[in-house]
């Protein structure tokens, strides 16, 4: 048998965990080729047996855009889209919004439909909501490209300064996915109750978020109340680093910025201080 | 020699019946009252109040107060009944669940053979199981590619390497997941009644690994209800009891220990009152006994002889339609037989319905059924369609010896539950 590394082994010290528990980044690192693998898993598996694919991830803000036009076209929707034309205006709402939807989706059921491997292998848990949250950026990329044909289609040009803000406003986005998915997959492994909120929950959400309508009408305290949301620092954040709508960051992201953080962290402890009781509950 | 597992007075508890006790007034109400009750929970948890210091929840020690030292590169065996706590050993030294107290160190990476196929997608071909596999398992990416050839071989399924899984026999499946596990390498292997999975070809091949992995200088825990094979791949065992660590011997010492202290409990199961459901009443049972031929309570019984089952009860009540079952299973969980006291039209009629007093109904299993192993047998009390008094699915467990059963002078092992002496008849035709 070929000895890769003839390395020593080292001692792990197993004792109940009191009070705080540690963050333990340092396991997420080294287990980090897994993470790779699970994202690599689920885009696999996430399309097999489908008859159109990886074309899913471009039919659903499609055709919800297509809805909402249509309805505006008609009269009964009747929103600002700041001068942008609205299916552009619309879908380039419906791109990040999509992507937290499915993270939350996918990540909230991370734990228990992996719970033959909690209850019987140690890894680091995180893993699975992690793995869930990032595997959703194959499909926002898909959705991306449908966006750069509109985008080139509606003659919208973004500044060169697209191509360091909407990373950032994407990692944003990322921050809050993950944040709010931490504590929903850790719920969800003591109550089910989860599955059945979560529709409700996204729905509830997407009213609050300016998706399909524009807020800068907005009076100035409407706005601040506004940003305790992160979503709609991150779906105006997305207009404007690629369509030039609103009046950019100002200093209601930042508040956007500290909550998804809050959220993110609160929910790092929660998952750590629950994650002990995972293998006896779930 | 150096230490390679260290555990210091461990303990883990559970509790029991704590989440259908949490919301006994009917869900939603519960859910939102528990949902405002949140951030108190939360700040308790923070803090280490609450949680695990609350009471008004029964629980349970399933493991207590067990310490004891492996040295690198030597095979313990692990015995005791189901419920003994040998598995919450085992999950707590493969860091699955945390112990409540104590603590352990181990020195380099777990493995186990329980593990076998855990991640394994249905819908990945055998070829990203492999990867996939070896990922969770712990290895690494270059580690799986270097071994990734002779993981195949071992399987023996490279025809079918780039299948999807779901489209595996279950044979194939077993024997690919046990490849990966088995090239794990792992400094410490555990290996958990691998016998109860799997054909006889897949669990000598497994006690093989076993071999070579202990040969290797590694460590190896292995627990099984098979004492032949503990006294074959171990030389030393502990016997655990109700959680407890009761002895640690040379092998051959812990298992006389193990077969003959629980002379009173195996083949007999015993009810206290406080171990009967109220909601039983008026029906009470007492006990549960497995006898050999001459009438002694034994563990392990002959397969060529009769086996005879007593199930002692109370009715406080007279009862009509009572119906006392037998249920026989394998330790894998399946089924071998069920039968009723009042099958027999003859029976029923007399004993349809019963006064309130003691009885005792016999059961006698006969000669030639069974196969080597051991096998559970659980007891019912019901009126049909009308009400299930008592159930326990798992009163007991005993072993059967087949020594001079039909094939034994070939001395491989047969298949099946069920080991019967079949009227065999040759002629020849021409």
């Amino acid at each position: 048998m070929t000895e890769i590394t003839k390395h020593e082994p080292t001692t792990i010290y197993i004792k109940p965990s009191k009070g705080f528990a540690a963050l333990n980044l340092r396991d997420l690192w080294v287990y980090r080729e897994l993470v790779f693998f699970m994202i690599w898993r689920d885009i696999k598996v996430r399309y097999k047996q489908t008859m159109l694919g990886a074309l899913w991830a471009i039919i659903q803000p499609i055709l919800t855009m297509l809805v909402f036009n249509f309805l505006l076209n008609r009269g009964v929707l009747n929103v600002q889209s700041d001068g942008i034309p609205y299916p552009i205006f619309s879908y380039t709402g419906l791109l990040p919004w999509g992507l937290f939807v499915a993270a939350l989706n996918q990540a909230s059921r991370s734990l228990t439909s992996n719970h033959n491997m909690i209850t019987k292998i140690y890894f680091p848990r995180l893993i699975l909501p992690v793995a869930s949250v990032l595997g959703g950026l194959v499909d926002f990329v898909i959705a991306f490209i449908v966006l750069i044909g509109m985008m080139i289609y509606f003659k919208v040009s973004p500044a060169w300064s697209v191509l360091w803000t909407l990373p950032l406003f994407l990692l944003l986005a990322i921050v809050t996915a993950l944040g709010v998915a931490l504590w929903l997959s850790a719920i969800n492994v003591q109550y089910r109750d989860v599955n059945y909120a979560l529709p409700f929950l996204t729905q509830f959400w997407l009213f609050i978020t300016p998706v399909i309508y524009s807020s800068s009408g907005f009076s100035e305290k409407m706005r601040l109340a506004y940003s305790l949301n992160p979503m709609a620092g991150v779906v105006n954040g997305f207009r404007w680093a690629l369509l030039g709508s609103g009046t950019g960051p100002d200093a209601s992201l930042w508040v956007s910025v500290a909550i998804s953080f809050l959220v993110l962290f609160g929910g790092l402890f929660y998952f750590r201080n629950m994650e002990k009781t995972f293998a006896d509950t779930i | 020699m150096t230490t390679a597992i260290s555990v210091k007075n461990i303990g883990k508890q559970y509790r029991i019946g704590a989440a259908q006790t949490k919301f006994k007034y009917g869900m939603l109400r519960e859910v939102l009252v528990d949902a405002a009750m949140m951030p108190v929970r939360m700040y308790k948890a923070l803090t280490g109040q609450g949680a695990r210091g609350t009471t008004n929840t029964s629980s349970f020690w399933a493991l207590k107060d067990v310490s004891f030292d492996v040295e690198e590169g030597s095979v313990l065996g692990i015995v005791g009944r189901n419920g003994a706590g040998k598995s919450t050993l085992l999950k707590i030294l493969s860091r699955v669940t945390e112990p409540t107290v104590g603590t352990v160190s181990v020195r380099g990476r777990v493995g186990s053979l329980l593990e076998v196929g855990t991640g394994f997608h249905p819908e990945l071909t055998g070829r990203e199981n492999i990867f996939m596999n070896g990922a969770i398992l712990g290895m690494k990416n270059a580690e799986i590619e270097s071994k990734f050839d002779e993981i195949v071989d071992f399987s023996e399924v490279s025809q079918f390497i780039d299948t999807p899984v779901k489209r595996y026999s279950s044979g194939m499946y077993l024997r690919l997941a046990f490849a990966v596990a088995a090239h794990l390498e792992p400094e410490i292997l555990v290996v958990d009644e691998v016998l109860a999975v799997g054909d006889a070809e897949f669990q000598r091949k497994c006690l093989g690994k076993m071999g070579d992995v202990a040969q290797q200088g590694r460590t190896v825990l292995f627990v099984s209800h098979n004492m032949s094979a503990i006294l074959r791949l171990t030389q030393e065992a502990i016997v655990l009891n109700k959680g407890q660590l009761i002895m640690r011997a040379p092998t051959q010492e812990a298992v006389d220990f193990y077969l003959s202290s629980g002379q009173s409990q195996a083949g007999e199961q015993v009810w206290d009152a406080e171990d009967v459901p109220a909601a039983s009443a008026p029906f009470r049972p007492i006990s549960l006994k497995v006898k050999d031929r001459s009438g002694k309570v034994v563990d392990t019984v002959r397969s060529t002889e009769p086996v005879h089952i007593e199930f002692e009860y109370q009715l406080d009540a007279p009862i009509t339609g009572l119906r006392i079952g037998l249920y026989l299973s394998t330790m894998r969980g399946e089924y071998v037989l069920a039968s009723f006291d009042t099958d027999d039209a003859e029976m029923f009629d007399k004993f349809d319905s019963r006064k309130s007093g003691r009885f005792v109904s016999r059961a006698e299993i006969p000669a030639d059924i069974f196969n080597e192993g051991r096998y559970s047998l659980g007891v019912n009390a019901s009126s049909f369609g009308v009400r299930r008094y008592f159930m326990d699915e798992n009163a007991l467990a005993f072993n059967v010896d087949i020594s001079g059963a039909p094939g034994t002078q070939w001395g491989e092992p047969r298949v099946g539950p069920v080991r019967p002496r079949l009227n065999w008849k040759i002629e020849k035709l021409d």
